[in-house]
């Protein structure tokens, strides 16, 4: 029986599966590097994460929604690495529970599901996290690479954490235990290994960069949103150097620290939550940039690349509004 | 340097199995059966009937107004059937059946193989030659060639482009066509320069058929005005806008012809069949097809009367396959799948395609991610995933706004689409409610 069906008879090798399994595959190294840098706590926070996400799409999809389960296109999965990616190694297990049920459960499926959603869930399961539970999302395990079974004892600032604590400090005068720190700013070169605190995912600039030109190589994204959103970051951070805004860290310190990296290569990048043609990615990725300088330098908070990506995701449908490529045959600008 | 268009486009596998295989002639079957309507308007007046003898060349049917064209028996024989039969689309169109007997050409046809290069010096017996002999766009628009070479008033043509661009997967009939009739091209490229006026043709080539840019580039160097492009290998380079911005960095505008930017398009297989009009004689009867497919046993290019069915092709390269899943007229873009294998090539016929289920496997429809991927694929600047989501919402407000009616219908849309959304039938649709909204205005 010969099949009859529209054109074109011939589709691309590459489905939504199969775009999702080669992001996976790009977060490898990155997971690679948080086992080893943070040990057997990075695998049990990244199993619990990826478990309670892929689940509770499951469930949603199959007891609420009585559809078939989508969890087959592996975006769950991803969401559960880079919410597990967001985390400190020393999180309590049933607070990544909750923290799956917002990134899945109200963040993507209440909106409708893959596609539908407005805000990256992974980011926004992290973000409710931060708020919610401040003391536990900004205890930071020191690395100990090598010893996969060791215990996180000793807990330690992050890179930005140390500097914006040592602004605060200097207004309110208290004496803390990171006021030696400042000289403890780690150099570049373990900054770009990932010996350093922070959380899982974001530590390893190596790791990082290899999932990206992973991608790229792939076709999986385009490099625009990266290189538009490191380039603003640079370049903002640049000018405030320079005129000494921010004398204790120096454009190539920020690049490397906190989760700009993950935000800009995995977070940012993301299909739904990003504009859909070249010129919407420019200002989406300058947007990003320009928000992250701005709350990591003015806010109170150290970090700010999930709230900076989050609003602009909220500027997306703008964006593709703004953004419409021009069509053949209307005249060149 | 290698040219192309600067918007989208995408770089599908190109399975160009047959691009080194000779074209071979494929030989006469039992019965033709040829549609009276194979091109663009109206369809011609049939003007023999049942019982008449017919020789090859032997006019069928005559153009019936300016926007038709002739069509002439392909075999020698006598016609059995005149009816409505089932075509390659599964629609029921008047086709004449012949019962082949012998292979008498009518006496006006040069059956010889030498090659004729005095053109003649008049553009209107020329035209008159063009006409008379059925000579349709072969590229897959059918549109009567007459029209497409006279030059409106107050317009001026500049450029002749000559499609040697075969960007869709799988076929090689003008490949092979280039190889082998090379100066044939060149020579019909002169002609149709005379119609025209003008001294200059460019030959396009895709980088993909380096045999063909090599025998062209040779043969060019003794005919002033003809030169030959190489463009990259691309999908839909051969669309007639996209060549002619990779080539004049031109664009059609909106509602426009090419002609009202100076520029004619002329498939290959066209351009011989005005050489082979003008110089021999002869109607257009036959056509180069190529029978391939990744199901196939074997591929082929062959020379084909018009009218034979599918069926006959098909078992000349080992038969239908077990693998086979589908069957294609065309190539695996813009073809369209046939049921009936007994319906007959025509003019418009490039290919006939086996494909496997690994290649024509339509994997379930899961929902948009985003990606962009569309948008940036459509090489008309346009929004297939919005034209989708309103379209599948019965949504057809924005028509307008969102340049439906500008849709090629390449396909490059829907291949891409790794959610496997049919974007092309949405965006069909979208473009004939558009054109209704037209009507209207």
């Amino acid at each position: 029986m010969l099949k009859i069906s529209s054109a074109p008879h011939i589709s691309s090798p590459v489905n939504t599966r199969s775009l999702m399994k080669g992001v996976i595959i790009a977060l490898m190294p990155a997971v690679l590097a948080s086992l080893l840098i943070f040990g057997f706590d990075a695998l049990k926070v990244l199993l619990t994460s990826v478990a309670a996400c892929v689940a509770c799409e499951y469930l949603i999809c199959r007891y609420l929604l009585k559809t078939a389960p989508t969890t087959g296109d592996y975006s769950a999965v991803i969401t559960g690495i880079l919410l597990g990616f967001n985390l400190p190694s020393s999180i309590p297990l049933w607070m990544i529970l909750i923290g799956a049920f917002v990134a899945v459960g109200i963040a993507k499926m209440a909106y409708g599901g893959i596609g539908k959603n407005l805000f990256n869930p992974a980011l926004v399961g992290r973000v409710f996290l931060f708020i919610s539970f401040p003391q536990q999302m900004t205890t930071w395990p020191l690395p100990h690479p090598g010893k996969f079974f060791a215990a996180d004892a000793q807990t330690g600032a992050t890179t930005l954490g140390i500097l914006k604590h040592l602004d605060s400090e200097s207004l309110s005068n208290t004496l803390t235990k990171y006021s030696y720190q400042i000289d403890n700013i780690p150099n570049y070169l373990d900054m770009f290994l990932g010996n350093t605190g922070g959380s899982l995912g974001e530590v390893s600039a190596l790791a990082l960069i290899l999932g990206l030109f992973y991608m790229l190589y792939k076709k999986i994204i385009t490099w625009h949103i990266p290189f538009y959103y490191l380039s603003t970051v640079f370049i903002l951070t640049s000018i405030m150097w320079f005129y000494k805004e921010t004398p204790e860290l120096d454009p190539i310190a920020h690049m490397l620290s906190g989760g700009l990296l993950l935000g800009a290569i995995f977070m940012a990048t993301d299909y739904v939550t990003s504009p859909m043609t070249v010129k919407g990615k420019t200002i989406f990725a300058i947007g990003c940039g320009i928000l992250t300088v701005v709350i990591r330098i003015f806010s109170a908070y150290p970090e700010g690349v999930s709230f900076a990506i989050l609003i602009m995701n909220a500027f997306v449908p703008l964006i593709d509004r703004w953004c419409i490529p021009r069509v053949y045959g209307t005249g060149r600008k | 340097m290698t040219k192309t268009f600067p918007t989208g486009g995408i770089h599908p596998q190109k399975y160009k199995l047959a691009s080194d295989i000779a074209i071979t002639d494929a030989g006469l079957p039992e019965y033709v059966s040829i549609p009276v309507k194979q091109h663009i308007g109206a369809p011609a007046k049939i003007i023999v009937s049942r019982g008449d003898k017919v020789k090859v060349g032997t006019l069928l049917a005559a153009a019936d107004g300016i926007v038709s064209a002739p069509v002439h028996s392909s075999v020698s024989g006598e016609i059995v059937r005149i009816d409505r039969q089932e075509d390659s689309s599964g629609y029921y169109e008047d086709m004449i059946t012949i019962k082949v007997e012998g292979d008498e050409y009518i006496r006006e046809i040069d059956t010889s193989g030498k090659l004729i290069k005095n053109i003649p010096d008049n553009p209107e017996e020329i035209m008159q030659s063009i006409r008379n002999a059925g000579i349709v766009g072969l590229g897959g628009a059918g549109y009567p060639t007459p029209i497409k070479t006279t030059v409106p008033e107050g317009r001026k043509a500049e450029y002749l482009i000559v499609n040697g661009i075969e960007c869709e997967p799988f076929l090689c009939a003008d490949d092979r066509l280039m190889q082998e009739k090379a100066e044939e091209i060149i020579i019909g490229a002169k002609i149709i320069n005379k119609l025209l006026g003008i001294q200059k043709a460019i030959i396009a080539i895709d980088e993909n058929k380096p045999q063909a840019i090599e025998i062209m580039t040779r043969l060019t160097k003794s005919y002033v005005g003809v030169n030959v492009r190489t463009c990259e290998s691309k999908y839909p380079q051969g669309s007639e806008k996209q060549l002619i911005t990779a080539i004049t960095g031109r664009e059609v505008p909106i509602a426009k012809r090419p002609i009202d930017i100076g520029c004619i398009v002329q498939n290959v297989g066209t351009v011989f069949a005005v050489y082979e009009a003008v110089m021999k004689k002869k109607p257009l009867f036959e056509r180069i097809i190529t029978v391939s497919g990744d199901a196939a046993e074997k591929s082929a290019n062959f020379r084909v009367r018009i009218g034979t069915p599918a069926d006959f092709l098909i078992n000349k390269i080992g038969g239908l396959t077990e693998n086979t899943a589908e069957v294609i007229f065309g190539g695996p873009f813009m073809g369209t799948s046939v049921a009936n294998l007994q319906a007959p090539v025509t003019k418009l016929t490039s290919g006939i395609l086996l494909l496997s289920g690994k290649i024509a496997a339509k994997e379930p429809e899961t929902a948009c991610i985003r990606c962009g991927k569309c948008v940036d694929a459509c090489p008309q600047g346009l929004m297939p995933f919005e034209i989708a989501r309103r379209a599948r919402n019965n949504d057809f407000s924005q028509l307008m706004q969102l340049h439906a009616r500008d849709c090629i219908e390449c396909g490059s849309c829907a291949y891409i689409c790794p959610a496997r959304i049919p974007l092309l039938d949405y965006c069909k649709i979208s473009k004939a409610e558009a054109k209704k909204i037209l009507k209207k205005q």
